[in-house]
């Protein structure tokens, strides 16, 4: 953010969260997992590919930093129980990996980038059914963009960022996209 | 991709890697506790199979279950085709039921492409006579690289699975290898086999290089220019191969006498504990199935840890549903006006 409290425009569309607010933002979801879970006792961190994956990860990481525990960590992968698969060419499917612990039993965190009209995450809750019966579900996001199809709502959310649905949100990530940054355009400008 | 598989020569390079990184991915559904995807639910798949198959047939319809399609299974006998009916109209009939996809097997060369100009689902070729068999190919081309993971450029004979050699659960699904550079010897009856084809054709496209070993009078007339080499000698190939595919020696498709004697065959070309000595440490041994245990292949090879035998029928129900998945997966493709 600038002085005048407006995004900075870049090259890609407008700035919302660079690095170091992604950073304090994972952090921040780390400990009030930690608190929320009581220690981290039991949890599966689960990232929705592409870039839930690395986001669990580096969640993984700050809680193994912090408690010195070891959470499990691994990928849903959800392309094959979306809801529009008939609206668009058959897409490339991403990975699914799951701990060896498994899923039964565990409080199992599912990890997204952004979260909008609620359907992948409606999609990877049926996944998870057909992979085992965790004990509990959450959800962290890091950007709720709002706009909500259906009746679901993240636990965890490092950013509510209010936007039209003429917008588009991308956050870019270090692993996938060589930096850091969450973006917002408007739909049709090149990005 | 196009809406149709009818050839393996129908699939670029792109296609070929995408339907592999696909079973990839699909394979792990095998270790699950529930083995099946919602997703083609409400989608049917029609089997029609005009001549005998087991390993096919029952590959595609659990292919098509896992996907939550329904299936419906046709065989020749005891239907209207043992009645006369012909081709066409049998393929209009299906149109009828509302199939979105035909998977047909035939046993006449150009079945599978006469079909897909009758019908609007999409159309899978099982095997037209002596031509094609292009999803054998792609199971065939999906072990080579599981087991002996790509090209030189990969940990070649290591044992390990594409993804065991890069990044541990890598962020990029699209990250698998090619078959560059890998040595592929197919053996036998190339004349009378449609998996020959399909597969000098697909393991070309993938960037290996093909050798056809076989008796000059079980090679096709055209062999020359086919994007392979060829050799009538089988032990001189041996040493300097990745992968052996032994081909069956398709009795009931001989309508002349090709080589002087069984037992002569299978001295020069058949594949027993002493040639497969000859072969490189790393190196697989294939077979498409059925086999003639004592002919192209002895019963030692058959059932030895080099052989891939098992491991195929397996990964042809994975790469079926990537095939079936990219297929009917997505949005309906447009009517085509004819």
């Amino acid at each position: 953010m600038s002085a005048t409290g407006h995004p900075v425009a870049g090259r890609d569309g407008l700035a919302v969260l660079d690095a170091e607010e992604i950073r304090r933002a994972l952090t921040r979801i780390a400990h009030e997992i930690l608190e929320r879970t009581h220690g981290g006792d039991g949890v599966v961190l689960l990232g929705i590919p592409t870039r839930g994956v690395p986001l669990a990860r580096r969640l993984a990481a700050r809680i193994g930093e912090f408690e010195g525990l070891e959470v499990p960590c691994g990928s849903l992968d959800v392309t094959m129980h979306r809801d529009d698969l008939r609206l668009r060419p058959a897409r490339a499917l991403g990975r699914t990996d799951l701990p060896t612990s498994g899923v039964d039993g565990k409080t199992v965190v599912l990890v997204d980038d952004v979260l909008y009209s609620g359907r992948t995450v409606r999609a990877a809750l049926d996944a998870l059914t057909d992979l085992g019966r965790p004990r509990a579900v959450q959800l962290a996001i890091l950007v709720d963009r709002g706009h909500r199809e259906l009746p679901i709502r993240a636990d965890y959310v490092g950013k509510n960022l209010p936007t039209s649905q003429h917008q588009m949100v991308h956050v870019l990530l270090a692993e996938v996209d060589g930096r850091d940054a969450v973006l917002i355009s408007e739909k049709g400008e090149p990005s | 991709m196009k809406r149709h598989l009818i050839s393996a020569a129908d699939l670029s390079r792109g296609d070929a890697l995408l339907i592999l990184d696909t079973a990839e991915e699909l394979a792990s559904l095998a270790d699950r506790p529930i083995k099946k995807l919602p997703t083609l639910r409400g989608r049917t798949v029609v089997n029609l199979f005009f001549e005998d198959s087991t390993r096919t047939r029952i590959s595609f319809e659990a292919a098509a279950k896992r996907l939550s399609a329904d299936v419906i299974n046709f065989s020749a006998k005891g239907s209207s085709v043992a009645k006369g009916e012909s081709l066409k109209d049998t393929a209009l009939t299906l149109e009828a039921m509302g199939a979105d996809a035909v998977v047909i097997r035939h046993s006449a060369s150009g079945a599978a492409h006469r079909l897909a100009g009758w019908v609007r689902g999409s159309v899978v070729n099982a095997g037209d006579g002596t031509h094609e068999h292009p999803t054998q190919a792609l199971l065939d081309a999906f072990t080579i690289r599981r087991r002996l993971g790509g090209g030189p450029g990969g940990v070649r004979g290591d044992g390990k699975p594409p993804r065991e050699r890069g990044d541990p659960g890598g962020s990029s699904p699209r990250g698998g290898t090619a078959l560059d550079g890998i040595r592929v010897t197919i053996v036998g009856d190339v004349l009378h086999s449609r998996v020959a084809r399909s597969n000098v054709l697909l393991l070309s496209t993938l960037g290996a290089q093909v050798t056809l070993a076989a008796p000059p009078t079980l090679l096709p007339l055209a062999v020359d220019t086919w994007p392979c080499a060829v050799s009538y000698d089988l032990d001189a190939e041996l040493p300097k191969s990745d992968v052996v595919m032994m081909l069956r020696v398709q009795q009931e498709r001989m309508t002349a006498a090709y080589f002087p004697s069984v037992r002569e065959y299978s001295r020069r070309y058949g594949l027993d504990a002493a040639r497969m000595a000859r072969l490189p440490d790393h190196a697989i041994v294939m077979h498409p199935g059925p086999m003639n245990r004592g002919v192209e292949i002895a019963a030692e090879v058959a059932d030895s840890a080099r052989s891939t035998i098992v491991e195929q029928v397996a990964n042809g129900v994975t790469t079926r549903m990537a095939v079936l998945y990219l297929l009917l997966g997505g949005t309906e493709f447009p009517e085509v006006s004819s």
